[in-house]
């Protein structure tokens, strides 16, 4: 942006602008901090909650049959033996240096694991996402503004989308798409084919979410004046859609998609488990059971972790799509 | 149909227009030619903007269009496929709409939606169309046109954005201009430039339609008039005919409900199918008005703001002084007019005086007792005195209560609760609201009818009807008419001024059209940036304003005869 001549009349976006973006940015870093301060001390104190003896989980369980001595060993090893308070700013502590520490059933360093793992499932997430979006935007603009047949069947299905369990999705795609006609595999493969039904699972109830919101918002869209003024501009029925309304419609699905994401990564859990795909979601259901708590409190954290940079990329993206957010109450 | 020498842009007879079996437009017939300008006017449902949306082929979803003749810049566009009506969209002929702020699309800076026109229509290089961009904007007026062409339709102000919109529908240059109320939205100043805009458009040699429900803004910029009503051309000719000899009755009835003219107590309604002047007889003189008023200086006025500032913070630090240093009396029986353009801050004052917001500094006092200064708790009782009625009447309803409810609540019965709890029993609640009902000229079935679907008109009139269930003293009416056709308003006006002299109400009469608030009030002030700049008698201050902006309100005010 340049300056402008004073005395215009038309208000240039200056440095009031920027200002008000940086503070913006700097609360939403702040409240970012707190969340995953927050999130670390609620997961150590829930865990004690667990019933069952760290040390034992550590040695393999409560038929491990460990020695007292072996207990002991490992509960001073690992910091057990000291008073809560001291556990908990000594986990602090160690998060701050990013040490997130050694899973206890895998002994390998929880960072490590997890950072292994993570690829898989952001990319299932991602894609599902993305494959949610392509699915709702293509629903909303097909059934909207070509009569009430099509509105009636786009509004059934995305209620039908929205309200279908993952596990029971899985279960029908593979019956039909693996089992059936034999197109993609049932289990994960590592191929971009073993891909498709996890990431379909995934979006397919997404898409209807997100088709619902959207619908609405480019309902409004089409009935405001500003699409007159572009038809009487001689603009076409297609160009009003793809330059005009479709921005409107996706607004919500915007601000919607860091709540989606965090979504997503639970819904991993379920599909990841029954696809057999390696990734943080079947990692997380085998700690749990395991009670290997370092591995635990480490998924929840990186799970917070997205949900944090991912709401503050929506609100970013938000901002770019309508900038009338980042003018909000300036005058 | 008069005779022009060049060739009309637009030739349109007998067009008909029809949604399933409601015919909206039945046979209207008009020829614009070159630097021309016609004005259709008429009140909402009219079919004004139907006749001319179907000028683009866009007269909306399942309308079913015919004319004998429809020809725009000598081409025939009967039967016209979508295609072409595309190619004359913004080709042919461009649309000016009301609002700009959406109207433009508001996410998108001015300068993409002028240069869409232009990509549209023809394949221009990018260089070119930004050319042509900055040069029609200059055309418009517009300050700064390199700057402009990157703020979007709600960073500019309401004046500029109007300039942006009708750069948009000017960008290639078409033979036709359709304007549809392009003023409505806009302050009397604004609107002035605006319009001096459009004649400078039609300088140019280009043919203008305006579509208009304000007489006065027709008489400032159309050469020929045509009035429809129910979907028919009842009167044309040119505006002097029109209107200074209007012919028809209707066109008599809308003229006659412009009030810049009228003075205060007359009323502006008549029936539109009687010559009646019976009314005249019962305009009270100058006497009866001063009789009926017991608040002359001296006496201790009913409402009183005394020094009263109000500030609001600004995002980013510092305040936003609203309202500065107002002192204003409201005397028993006497209307005080509040006039300013949009943001003077004269919402601020009519929240301040029904104590919906508190001054930062000063008093507000009712009837010699503290108002502002007392806690909610001790104001509520004392609620009733003060009446409000605001501009849009629908959405200070709760749209799922009925009439008959939202009356009686108000009048402080509300149903279910019989005798014996100090409630007014049903019976009497029922009485009560048909009487409410009866006093605005409300049937008594519109009791149970809800708000969503009645008319603007029939809206306002239960607004009053609430605002006197309390049997308040003071009437607080903030834009009262300013969304409502001229004859309605002139219903609505007539109302209030035969309530306040049967109830010797006094008025808070707050609007931005000076010849509303000319018309209703004794009294005036005038506010600007959130300062009474001038105060007086209304006609003193109208007749010889005493400051320049008043001066300058008063020459901008549009009306019927210049």
């Amino acid at each position: 942006m340049t300056g402008r001549p004073a005395g215009t009349g038309v208000p240039a976006p200056g440095r009031t602008h920027r200002a008000r973006t940086a503070r913006h940015l700097a609360l939403l870093l702040g409240g970012a901090v707190f969340v995953l301060w927050a999130v670390a001390t609620l997961t150590f104190f829930a865990i004690r909650l667990i019933p069952g003896d760290p040390a034992q989980a550590i040695l393999g369980g409560p038929g491990s049959q460990a020695s007292q001595e072996a207990l002991d060993q490992v509960r001073s090893d690992y910091g057990l033996d000291q008073p809560l308070v001291v556990q908990y700013f000594a986990m602090l502590g160690r998060l701050l240096t990013g040490d997130l520490g050694t899973s206890y059933s895998l002994k390998v360093p929880v960072a490590e694991l997890l950072g292994a793992q993570i690829g898989g499932t952001l990319l299932l997430a991602v894609c599902s996402l993305a494959a949610a979006w392509v699915l709702a935007l293509a629903l909303s603009l097909w059934s909207t503004g070509r009569g009430r047949i099509a509105s009636a069947l786009g509004q059934g299905i995305e209620l039908v989308a929205a309200a279908l369990p993952h596990f029971w999705l899985a279960a029908v795609l593979i019956a039909v798409f693996s089992t059936g006609l034999g197109w993609f595999p049932p289990v994960a493969t590592g191929t971009p084919a073993g891909f498709v039904l996890p990431v379909t699972t995934l979006a397919i109830p997404l898409a209807g979410f997100l088709a619902q919101v959207m619908r609405e918002s480019l309902i409004d869209a089409m009935r405001q004046p500003f699409v007159v003024s572009a038809r009487a501009r001689g603009e076409s029925a297609l160009g009003i859609r793809f330059r005009h309304t479709i921005r409107h419609a996706a607004l919500p699905g915007i601000s919607l998609s860091g709540w989606a994401l965090g979504w997503l990564l639970s819904g991993a859990v379920v599909v990841e488990t029954i696809f057999a795909m390696p990734g943080l979601g079947r990692t997380l259901l085998q700690a749990v059971t395991l009670r290997d708590i370092p591995v635990v409190t480490g998924v929840v954290l990186l799970v917070a972790l997205v949900y944090v940079v991912m709401t503050v990329l929506t609100d970013l993206v938000a901002r770019i799509a309508d900038p009338r957010l980042a003018q909000e109450g300036a005058r | 149909m008069t005779a022009n020498d060049a060739d009309p842009v637009l030739e349109l007879e007998q067009l008909r227009v029809a949604f399933g079996r409601e015919e909206v437009v039945r046979g209207v017939s008009l020829a614009i030619a070159p630097g021309e300008c016609v004005a259709i006017v008429g009140e909402s449902g009219s079919g004004k903007s139907v006749t001319a949306r179907s000028l683009l082929g866009m007269a909306g979803e399942g309308a079913r269009v015919e004319a004998q003749t429809l020809r725009l810049a000598g081409r025939d566009l009967r039967g016209a496929t979508e295609r072409e009506w595309r190619g004359v969209r913004g080709g042919q002929a461009g649309l000016v709409l009301q609002d700009a702020l959406v109207a433009l699309d508001p996410l998108r800076p001015i300068g993409r939606e002028i240069g869409d026109a232009l990509r549209i229509h023809d394949r221009m290089p990018r260089a070119e169309r930004r050319a042509r961009t900055l040069e029609v904007l200059a055309d418009v007026g517009m300050p700064d046109p390199a700057t402009a062409v990157r703020r979007r339709s709600g960073e500019l102000s309401g004046g500029l954005r109007q300039r942006a919109l009708i750069a948009s529908a000017l960008a290639l240059d078409p033979p036709l201009l359709i304007a549809d109320e392009p003023t409505t939205a806009l302050d009397a100043t604004v609107q002035a430039r605006v319009l001096e805009l459009l004649a400078e458009v039609r300088g140019r040699g280009t043919a203008v339609l305006l579509i208009s429900h304000d007489l006065a803004v027709v008489a400032r910029l159309a050469d020929r008039v045509l009035v429809m009503r129910e979907g028919r051309v009842i009167e044309q000719g040119t505006v002097d005919e029109v209107l200074r000899a209007p012919r028809e009755p209707y066109t008599r009835a809308l003229i006659a409900a412009v009030p810049a003219e009228v003075p205060r107590g007359a009323p502006l309604s008549r029936p539109a199918d009687s010559d009646a002047n019976a009314t005249a007889a019962q305009t009270p003189t100058a006497a009866d008005r001063a009789a009926s008023r017991e608040g002359s200086p001296g006496s201790t006025p009913l409402l009183a703001l005394d020094g009263v500032v109000k500030t609001f913070p600004v995002r980013g630090g510092g305040r936003f002084t609203a309202v500065d240093d107002v002192s204003l009396d409201v005397h028993r029986g006497e209307t005080v007019g509040l006039v300013g353009e949009s943001g003077s801050g004269k919402t601020t004052l009519a929240r301040l005086a029904l104590a919906l917001t508190a001054p930062d500094r000063g008093a507000v006092t009712l009837d010699g007792e503290p108002w502002s200064a007392l806690d909610e708790h001790a104001r509520r009782p004392r609620r009733p005195r003060i009446g409000a009625i605001y501009q849009d009447a629908l959405s200070s309803f709760d749209p799922l209560w009925s009439v008959g409810r939202i009356l009686a609540d108000a009048a402080g019965g509300a149903p279910g609760k019989g005798a014996g709890t100090g409630h007014p029993s049903r019976a009497a609640t029922a009485r009560r609201v048909a009487e409410l009902l009866d006093r605005v000229g409300l049937a008594g079935a519109v009791a149970g009818r809800e708000p969503l679907t009645l008319s603007g008109g029939q809206r306002q009139r239960v607004a009053i009807a609430r605002a006197l269930a309390a049997a308040p003293e003071l009437l607080v009416c903030d834009e009262p008419v300013s969304a409502l056709d001229v004859t309605i308003q002139a219903q609505i006006l007539d109302l209030l001024d035969e309530l306040q002299r049967e109830r010797g109400l006094a008025m808070l009469f707050i609007s931005h059209d000076l010849g509303v608030v000319r018309h209703m009030a004794d009294r005036v002030a005038v506010m600007q940036a959130g300062r009474i700049v001038e105060s007086g008698p209304a006609e003193r201050v109208f007749a010889a304003p005493g400051h320049p902006y008043t001066a300058r309100l008063v020459a901008d005010a549009p009306r019927l005869v210049h």
